[in-house]
C-alpha cells in the first residue's frame, strides 16, 4: 500500500491495522502532523468524525477521515493519551473546521484538553457538571450532580491552550460577547429553532454580527445509555435521535450490527428498508420544506406540506403500527410484515405527490418575495461545507458529493438508478430547491421498487443475545438532513464499549455563525429553515 | 334610500320634549353614541376574527372552527370571554406607566378614527369638513402605542419589533396620505360626507380615470402594510421575534393589541370603500334606471360593510399567500416604488382635473 508506506517515511513508529477501514495509530505528539499531512498532501479534507474513546488506561480520539471526492474511502487514525489526570491533545481545528464542535462534546464528556482549540468550553454539559460522563469511572449518582433549581449563568469565557516559543503550555482565556454588544436569545424557547436549541445573536441594528449556538438543553446522554444496553435494546434510542429519520438512523444501527456479527439479510428486507427509507426521506423533506416556508412567513405553505406528509406517516401507520417513532428495524430484518395495502398506497402516493409538487413551487418557489429573500443569501462555498463536515441536501447545494447512496450503495440503492441531485450555488435557495428536487429523486426509486419487492423472510432468525465480536465497526447512511454514521467499538460483549452516532445536525448547526454573519435576523430565520437540522439529532 | 337622519332626529327630538336644558340633551346623545359606537366596535371585531379565520381555513383546505355553535360562529365569542378572564401577568423591571398606558394609545387611535367613519346616509357620528386629514392624523397615532410597548417592555425582542415598526408606518403613511389626496384633489373636498355624495352617480374608483385605480392599488398595499398584518407583520414577525412588541402583553391587554389590529384593518377597508368604491352609495350605472331603482333598495350600512368586507377580503387573501417580507425590502418597495409611482400620480390626477378630462 502506498499510503502506508508515506506515513511509514515520515513517522516510522505508526502502527497499522487492517480492520473494516486501514487504521492508523500514533502517539499524540505526532498526530497533528500526520493529520496534516493527510489532510493537506493525500486529500483527506473531510473528518467524518471525531470520537473519545476512554480506552481504561488511557484517553484517547478516533478520526475517520475520508476524501471529499469520494466520502467513504476512510482511513481511521488513533491516538491517545495515558495522562488521565490532565489530559492533553492536540487540536486539528486548524485542519477541519467541523472538529470545533466535536473536540468540545469530547472535552465536555471526557475532559479531554485540545491544544490549539480556540474555544474550550464544555459543549452539552454545563461548566459546573462533575465528571466527565463518558468515562468508564464515571459516578452517575444523583447526589453528585443534584437537580438545580436555580438559573444557572453561562460561560462566556473562551478558554485556549497554546504553546509559548519555551515550550510551556499556557491559558489564554477571551470574552465571547463585548460589554457593549447587544445580544439576543433566539431560544432555546423560540417558535423558529424546531426544538431547543438556543442561539446567542450579537446585533447591529438588524444585521447580525456573531452567533454562539448553545446547545445540550435535550442532550441525554444516548451514547451513554447505550454502553449499558443490549443490542437489541438500543435500537430504540436512535428513533429518538432525528426522529424525523427515525427509519434510516435505525437503519444504519442495524446494519452495522450486521455486518459486524455478519448476519444474511434477505433480498425482500433490503427493499422494505429501502423503501421505508425513501418515504422518510419525503416525509423528512416536506416537513423541511413546510417549516421553512412557515419561518418565513408563509403559514398557508405549511399547512399543504403537513397535509401531504400526513399520507406518508398513515402508509408508516399501517405497516409499523407508529406513525413518528416507528421501531420498525430489527436486527436482522424488519419487525413485521408489509402491509397488504401497502403497495396500493404508495402507488397512489407517486403520481399525487408529483401532481402537487408543482403547487409547491407555484406558491412559494416563483414567489417575488421568496426569491428575493432566499437567492444569494447564507452562501456556503464547497470548501466550506467539505471543511465543516456539511452533508445532505445542505452539503449537495453547495456541490459537495457527498450522497451514501451514490459512494458505497447500501441496502438496494445498488440495484436503481436515481441521481445526485447536486447545485453549485450553496445559497438559502439552493438547500431549498435539493429539498424539494430530492422529494422527486425519491419518488423515482420508490417507483423502481414497489412493483418488484421479492418474496422471503422479513426477518432472520437471531439469537435473543447479540454479541459483537472484538473490534470497531462503523457505518454510515444517507439520513434526509445528511451522513448519518454509526461507530462500534465492541469488546466482545453483548454490550458496546463504545458508541458514537455520527449526527448530520451537529455540522450543520456549526455552519450558522459562519453564513449569517452580516446578514440580517430575518435571513438567520431562513438560513435555520433551510438547514433544517432538528435537535435531539444534534445534542443526541 | 331610507335616511337614519329620520331616527336621530326623532331620538332627538324626544329627549328635548323631555324639557331638558341643551348641555344635558347633548350629554345623553354623546353617551348613546358612545355606547353604540363600542357596542359595533367589539362587534365588528368579532366578526372579522371569526370572517377571518374561516377565510384562512378556506385558503389552507380546512374547515376552521366549527364546533361551537353553527359554522363556529359562538367561538370568537368564547374567545373574548376567555381573554377576559385571563390573568394579566405583572412584568419586573419595566417602566410601569407606559407599559399599562401603551394599549390604550393603539386602541384610542382607531377607535377615533372609527368614530368619524359614514357607516349609512345620515348614519354618522360627526363629519368633519377635513374628514379625510383627521382620520390621517389620529390613525397614525396607534405607532406612538406601539413604540411605547416596546419601550417599556424592556425585552429586546420588543424593542426590535417596535423599531421595526417605527421604520414601517413612517413610511408607509406617506403613501397612504399620498393616494388619499390624489382622490381630494379629485374631490375637491376633504368631507366624507361630500366625497360620498359625489359618488352618487358613479363611483369615484370608475370616475377617476388609471390615476384613481393606481391610487386604489397603492393605497391598498400601503394601507395593508400600515396595518402589520399580511407580509408586512414585521413587527409581530412571530417566527423571529415570537410576538415582536406585545411579547411581553397577556390577558385583555394583549386583547386590545389583538382588537385595534383587525378594527383597523377595518377602518383601512373602510376608509377604502368610502374614497374609492362610494361609501355606502348603492351600485348606479349611468342610463340603467331600473338596475338603478333595485340597488337603491340595498340600505346603505348593507352596501357599506359589504364594500367593506370585500377589501377585508383582498387583504386577507394577501396575507395567507406571501411570506414575509424582508425589513430591506419592505422600505425599497415603499420609497423606490410606491412614493415615486404616488408623487407622478398625483400630478396626473391635478392634470385630469385641470382639463376635466373625467367623466
Amino acid at each position: 500500500m502506498e499510503l502506508k508506506e508515506k506515513i511509514l517515511k515520515r513517522l516510522p513508529d505508526a502502527g497499522f491495522e487492517d480492520a473494516q477501514y486501514p487504521t492508523v495509530t500514533v502517539e499524540p505528539d505526532k498526530l497533528h502532523e500526520l493529520a496534516s499531512m493527510l489532510c493537506r498532501e493525500e486529500g483527506y479534507d473531510f473528518l467524518v468524525s471525531l470520537t473519545g474513546v476512554d480506552w481504561g488506561d488511557s484517553l484517547g480520539v478516533v478520526y475517520h477521515l475520508a476524501r471529499s471526492g469520494n466520502p467513504l474511502d476512510m482511513i481511521v487514525l488513533k491516538t491517545a493519551t495515558a495522562d488521565k489526570e490532565h489530559p492533553q491533545l492536540f487540536s486539528v481545528t486548524d485542519l477541519w473546521e467541523t472538529a470545533n464542535l466535536n473536540e468540545r462534546e469530547a472535552y465536555g464528556l471526557l475532559g479531554i484538553n485540545f491544544i490549539n482549540h480556540p474555544d474550550m468550553r464544555r459543549l452539552f454539559l454545563n461548566e459546573k457538571w462533575k465528571g466527565f460522563p463518558l468515562r468508564k469511572d464515571y459516578d452517575a449518582s444523583p447526589e453528585n450532580n443534584p437537580l438545580s433549581i436555580e438559573s444557572e449563568p453561562f460561560s462566556d469565557k473562551l478558554r485556549s491552550l497554546s504553546f509559548t516559543t519555551q515550550g510551556d503550555i499556557i491559558e489564554k482565556e477571551k470574552e465571547l460577547f463585548g460589554k457593549e454588544e447587544y445580544v439576543v436569545n433566539i431560544g432555546p424557547q423560540h417558535p423558529s429553532t424546531h426544538g431547543v436549541l438556543h442561539f446567542r445573536v450579537s446585533l447591529d441594528g438588524e444585521l447580525i454580527r456573531k452567533v454562539d449556538p448553545n446547545l445540550g438543553y435535550i442532550h441525554r446522554g444516548i451514547e451513554k445509555m447505550c454502553e449499558s444496553m443490549t443490542y437489541p435494546q438500543m435500537l430504540h434510542l436512535t428513533d429518538r435521535l432525528d426522529y424525523l429519520s427515525a427509519h434510516i438512523n435505525r437503519h444504519a444501527l442495524c446494519s452495522c450490527i450486521e455486518k459486524a456479527v455478519e448476519i444474511e439479510v434477505s433480498e425482500r428486507v433490503e427493499y422494505i428498508r429501502t423503501m421505508m427509507d425513501e418515504l422518510q426521506r419525503i416525509a423528512s423533506h416536506l416537513l423541511g420544506w413546510s417549516a421553512m416556508c412557515m419561518d418565513m412567513g408563509a403559514l398557508t405553505a405549511f399547512i399543504y406540506g403537513m397535509r401531504d406528509r400526513e399520507k406518508i406517516i398513515d402508509i408508516f401507520q399501517d405497516t409499523c403500527g407508529a406513525r413518528l417513532i416507528m421501531n420498525y428495524n430489527v436486527i436482522g430484518g424488519v419487525m413485521y410484515d408489509l402491509h397488504p395495502d401497502f403497495q396500493k398506497k404508495v402507488k397512489e402516493f407517486i403520481p399525487y405527490m408529483r401532481k402537487i409538487m408543482k403547487e409547491y413551487h407555484q406558491i412559494f418557489t416563483g414567489n417575488v418575495i421568496a426569491d428575493e429573500r432566499m437567492k444569494s443569501i447564507g452562501i456556503l462555498s464547497k470548501e466550506q461545507a467539505v471543511s465543516y463536515g456539511v452533508t445532505g441536501p445542505s452539503g449537495r447545494a453547495s456541490g459537495f458529493s457527498c450522497d451514501v447512496r451514490k459512494h458505497r450503495p447500501y441496502a438496494a440503492y445498488g440495484k436503481i438508478k436515481f441521481n445526485e441531485v447536486l447545485r453549485e450555488e450553496g445559497d438559502t435557495f439552493a438547500r431549498y430547491m435539493v429539498r424539494l428536487d430530492e422529494i422527486l429523486e425519491s419518488l423515482n426509486i420508490l417507483e423502481q421498487l414497489v412493483d418488484h419487492i421479492p418474496e422471503g423472510p422479513y426477518q432472520a432468525k437471531t439469537k435473543p443475545i447479540i454479541r459483537i465480536p472484538e473490534g470497531e465497526y462503523f457505518q454510515s447512511v444517507e439520513a434526509a438532513r445528511g451522513l448519518f454514521g454509526v461507530y462500534i467499538c465492541s469488546k466482545g460483549d453483548k454490550s458496546p464499549y463504545r458508541l458514537k452516532f455520527r449526527s448530520p445536525g451537529l455540522s450543520l448547526v456549526s455552519i450558522v455563525d459562519l453564513i449569517s454573519r452580516n446578514e440580517k435576523i430575518a435571513d438567520l430565520i431562513a438560513i435555520g429553515g433551510s438547514l433544517d437540522y432538528v435537535v435531539p439529532d444534534i445534542d443526541r | 334610500m331610507f335616511d337614519f337622519k329620520v331616527l336621530t332626529q326623532w331620538i332627538d327630538q324626544s329627549l328635548r320634549a323631555l324639557n331638558l336644558p341643551d348641555f344635558g340633551v347633548l350629554v345623553i346623545e354623546l353617551v348613546l353614541v358612545g355606547i353604540a359606537l363600542l357596542a359595533a366596535y367589539a362587534i365588528l371585531a368579532i366578526i372579522l376574527i371569526w370572517f377571518e379565520r374561516k377565510i384562512c381555513a378556506w385558503f389552507q383546505c380546512r374547515l376552521g372552527p366549527n364546533r361551537v355553535g353553527i359554522f363556529g360562529l359562538l367561538q370568537t365569542f368564547a374567545d373574548t370571554i376567555k381573554i377576559l378572564l385571563k390573568e394579566l401577568i405583572p412584568i419586573n423591571n419595566n417602566d410601569k406607566i407606559l407599559f399599562y398606558l401603551a394599549p390604550f394609545i393603539v386602541i384610542l387611535s382607531s377607535m377615533l378614527s372609527f368614530g368619524a367613519l359614514p357607516f349609512g346616509k345620515g348614519l354618522q357620528a360627526i363629519d368633519f369638513n377635513i374628514g379625510i386629514f383627521y382620520m390621517m392624523a389620529v390613525s397614525s397615532l396607534g405607532v406612538l402605542g406601539v413604540l411605547l410597548a416596546g419601550w417599556s417592555s424592556n425585552n429586546k425582542f420588543s424593542m426590535i419589533g417596535a423599531m421595526r415598526s417605527g421604520a414601517q408606518m413612517v413610511s408607509y403613511e406617506l403613501s397612504v396620505g399620498l393616494s388619499l389626496l390624489t382622490m381630494v384633489i379629485f374631490a375637491g373636498s376633504m368631507q366624507l360626507s361630500q366625497i360620498v355624495n359625489q359618488q352618487a352617480d358613479l363611483w369615484f374608483i370608475f370616475k377617476g380615470h388609471v390615476p384613481a385605480l393606481i391610487a386604489f392599488l397603492v393605497y391598498l398595499i400601503a394601507g395593508h402594510a400600515e396595518t402589520s398584518r399580511g407580509p408586512f407583520d414585521l413587527p409581530e414577525a412571530e417566527s423571529e421575534l415570537t410576538a415582536g412588541y406585545h411579547t411581553e402583553y397577556s390577558g385583555i391587554q394583549f386583547g386590545f393589541y389583538y382588537l385595534a389590529e383587525y378594527l383597523n384593518m377595518f377602518i383601512i377597508a373602510a376608509i377604502a370603500t368610502t374614497v374609492f368604491l362610494g361609501g355606502w352609495q348603492p351600485l348606479h350605472i349611468p342610463g340603467l334606471d331600473g338596475f338603478n331603482h333595485v340597488m337603491d333598495y340595498i340600505p346603505t350600512p348593507v352596501w357599506f360593510l359589504g364594500k367593506a368586507f370585500f377589501c377585508i377580503f383582498l387583504s386577507l387573501w394577501v396575507r395567507w399567500t406571501f411570506p414575509r417580507l424582508r425589513i430591506d425590502q419592505l422600505l425599497h418597495l415603499e420609497w423606490k416604488y410606491l412614493l415615486p409611482l404616488n408623487l407622478l400620480n398625483i400630478l396626473f390626477m391635478a392634470l385630469i382635473v385641470i382639463f376635466k378630462w373625467h367623466f
